[in-house]
């Protein structure tokens, strides 16, 4: 695992764009084409894209070598604050959801990420999946406040004060989606390479040595927590906004596993992985649960275990090892 | 709160703690001597009630008596250790004993996600019910308040006889000094000839049994849904955290704490009782963070 997260930080080092940029282009362009392409595939994936903003959140803390089971948890937050403001506020402004929720979950992320970066490895784990299953029964035992298991209506905010109709907001919606790819996971690779960034990796290597330089290591996975939580956040506010309501299952231990899941099938520690794993995961959730639905866990656990004992590096690992192949041939 | 409410919790409290030990029992046995947090340990536990379950409806219905539940139990847990426990030991976490934490970590709960479905496609979805063991042994009165025997009394014993059990194993029998000795280091152990592997393979099959009997030992109380697994693991893993991880004797009185405070909070403030666990091994996990019995481990640099 480790091998690849250091190959997509150098390969942006240097001078030539790499097939790799060029890929990544050639990506995202084709997901700006998708609404005239095909239509009918813009909703699945602007989830797609939701999701793979917070299996950022979940990649952040692999290059630290920490799992979390329970960062659902900020996902929920962020949608809830968001229907709680709508239903406060009809006609709020799209960016003020989105910015009260990744708000909301920040600051959860302080409380929480406070108490959890004392922890490493199973307690780190274990505790994250302990405060998701705290909020998960807040939500649904306060049914009066949270709608129980129906959860909450999210109605359509207005853009720039315009009340849209749903097609046109689906559409604003989608591009900010994308927007926010790019932005957030141009910021991400930038914040790796970043003097926080740097040393919050160090945390998987050694933390001991960290510590004699005289740094803090619970501060800077700190930062690198809040940094996962903001993005978790974003995912679960664009989410909430696109489906229209919030229910507990957003913050669901099924949920944080398969954000887990997508994190490693896409390469664990590769910001690219997380997006390219959340739609290949959705596309084939989307076609395989006609035939699967009900085995659709045991097939996640089966892929999950053939992945870590087969093929670490997941998706971005064995696209790498093509690339690279490619390269020795020239 | 009068003296029959205040009874009535602390009955709940102890048949619930009892019930809870004996799974964080497993948990804390396998990652005392394996390192390994198990979080299919849930499952195990599942499907163990959903086995006692199943075994019971069976037996019954060919005619049996009710009191044949009980080594029904019994048999449950066995074929969880035996036909789940000691397969996933062999095939899979033998293949990660030297892999970061965070694999291995994965790598048991991919083998939980795996379980829940495998569940769900055996015993569906509706909620199965099953107390001929819990009538079987009536009911007690004490100081006015009547509480079954199976809860207030079986189900602590059954717990302590375990406790006691399992450390005169580990303490006084040649088998139990070979686990001990691989805990303590395994590659001395294996140069002095201990089959560490073997040593795995028994812990990790005895620890399984354990989930399964936790399970089959309380389908009598409660009705077996799907999820069940899930909160359990999370709930045995508070009260192995508050203890301190692979810590037997501590798990005891974490059981005993969270299972008397959920209890209480239940008559209390119902709202909250879920929480109990949780803010309990929160706030010791605050003041201190190897949980009430562990000790500070000497880090390596």
């Amino acid at each position: 695992m480790t091998d690849i997260s250091q190959n997509s930080t150098s390969s942006r080092a240097s001078r030539r764009p790499s097939a790799r940029t060029l890929l990544t282009l050639a990506g995202v362009l084709l997901l700006v084409a998708v609404p005239l392409i095909a239509p009918t595939m813009q909703l699945l994936i602007n989830l797609a894209l939701a999701k793979g903003i917070a299996v950022l959140g979940v990649t952040v803390l692999l290059r630290a070598g920490q799992v979390s089971f329970g960062h659902a948890l900020f996902f929920g937050i962020s949608a809830y604050v968001g229907a709680f403001l709508v239903a406060s506020m009809p006609g709020a402004d799209m960016m003020l959801v989105l910015a009260c929720g990744v708000l909301g979950a920040l600051v959860a992320g302080l409380l929480v990420g406070l108490f959890v970066v004392r922890y490493r490895g199973i307690f780190f784990g274990m505790l994250n999946l302990a405060f998701s299953m705290i909020f998960w029964s807040i939500l649904e035992k306060f049914y009066h406040i949270t709608g129980g298991a129906d959860g909450i209506r999210l109605t359509r905010p207005t853009v720039l004060g315009l009340e849209m109709e749903r097609g046109g907001f689906e559409l604003v919606i989608f591009y900010l989606s994308i927007a926010l790819m790019v932005g957030l996971g141009w910021f991400t690779l930038r914040w790796f390479v970043s003097p926080v960034g740097q040393v919050f990796q160090t945390i998987k290597t050694n933390e001991t040595r960290l510590e004699y330089l005289g740094l803090s290591p619970r501060r800077v996975l700190l930062s690198g927590y809040m940094l996962s939580a903001g993005l978790c956040g974003v995912g679960g506010s664009l989410m909430a906004m696109t489906q229209g309501v919030v229910t507990p299952e957003y913050v669901w231990w099924v949920r944080s596993a398969e954000m887990v899941f997508i994190a490693v099938l896409g390469g664990a520690g590769s910001v690219r992985g997380a997006f390219i794993g959340a739609l290949v995961y959705e596309i084939v959730r989307i076609y395989a649960s006609a035939y699967a639905g009900d085995i659709w866990q045991l097939l996640l656990g089966g892929f999950l275990l053939v992945i870590i004992l087969f093929a670490p590096g997941g998706i971005m690992g064995i696209a790498d090892s093509l690339i690279h192949r490619k390269g020795t041939r020239q | 709160m009068n003296l029959t409410i205040f009874l009535l919790a602390l009955f709940d409290g102890i048949s619930y703690a009892a019930l809870v030990f004996i799974v964080a029992l497993g948990l804390t046995l396998i990652f005392g001597v394996m390192r390994i947090l198990n979080i299919a340990h849930g499952s195990l536990y599942a499907i163990g009630a959903y086995a006692t379950v199943s075994l019971t409806g069976f037996f019954l219905a060919l005619g049996f008596a009710p009191v044949f539940a009980f080594p029904l139990m019994l048999v449950s847990a066995v074929l969880v250790g035996v036909l789940l426990g000691g397969p996933i030991e062999w095939l899979l976490l033998r293949r990660i004993y030297d892999k970061p934490e965070v694999l291995q970590l994965l790598v048991t709960f991919a083998v939980f996600m795996i379980l829940e479905d495998v569940q769900r496609l055996v015993w569906g979805t509706q909620p199965y019910f099953q107390a001929s063991a819990l009538q079987a042994l009536g009911n007690v009165t004490v100081f006015g308040v009547t509480y079954t025997v199976y809860q207030l009394i079986l189900l602590p014993m059954v717990a302590i006889g375990l406790l006691l059990g399992l450390r005169f194993f580990l303490r006084h029998t040649v088998i139990g000094k070979l686990i001990l000795a691989t805990t303590e280091d395994r590659e001395a152990a294996q140069s002095i000839g201990i089959d560490a592997e073997r040593v795995f393979l028994f812990t990790f099959t005895v620890g399984a049994v354990l989930a399964g009997l936790g399970g089959a030992l309380a389908s009598p109380t409660t009705s077996i849904l799907p999820g069940m697994g899930a909160d359990m693991i999370v709930l045995s893993f508070a009260v192995v955290a508050t203890a301190g991880l692979g810590q037997i004797g501590g798990a005891a009185v974490a059981a005993l704490m969270i299972g008397l405070g959920r209890s209480f909070a239940v008559y209390v403030w119902p709202e909250v009782a879920v929480l109990v666990p949780y803010l309990i091994m929160v706030l010791v996990l605050l003041v201190r963070p190897e949980g009430l019995f562990g000790s500070p481990v000497a880090r390596k640099i």
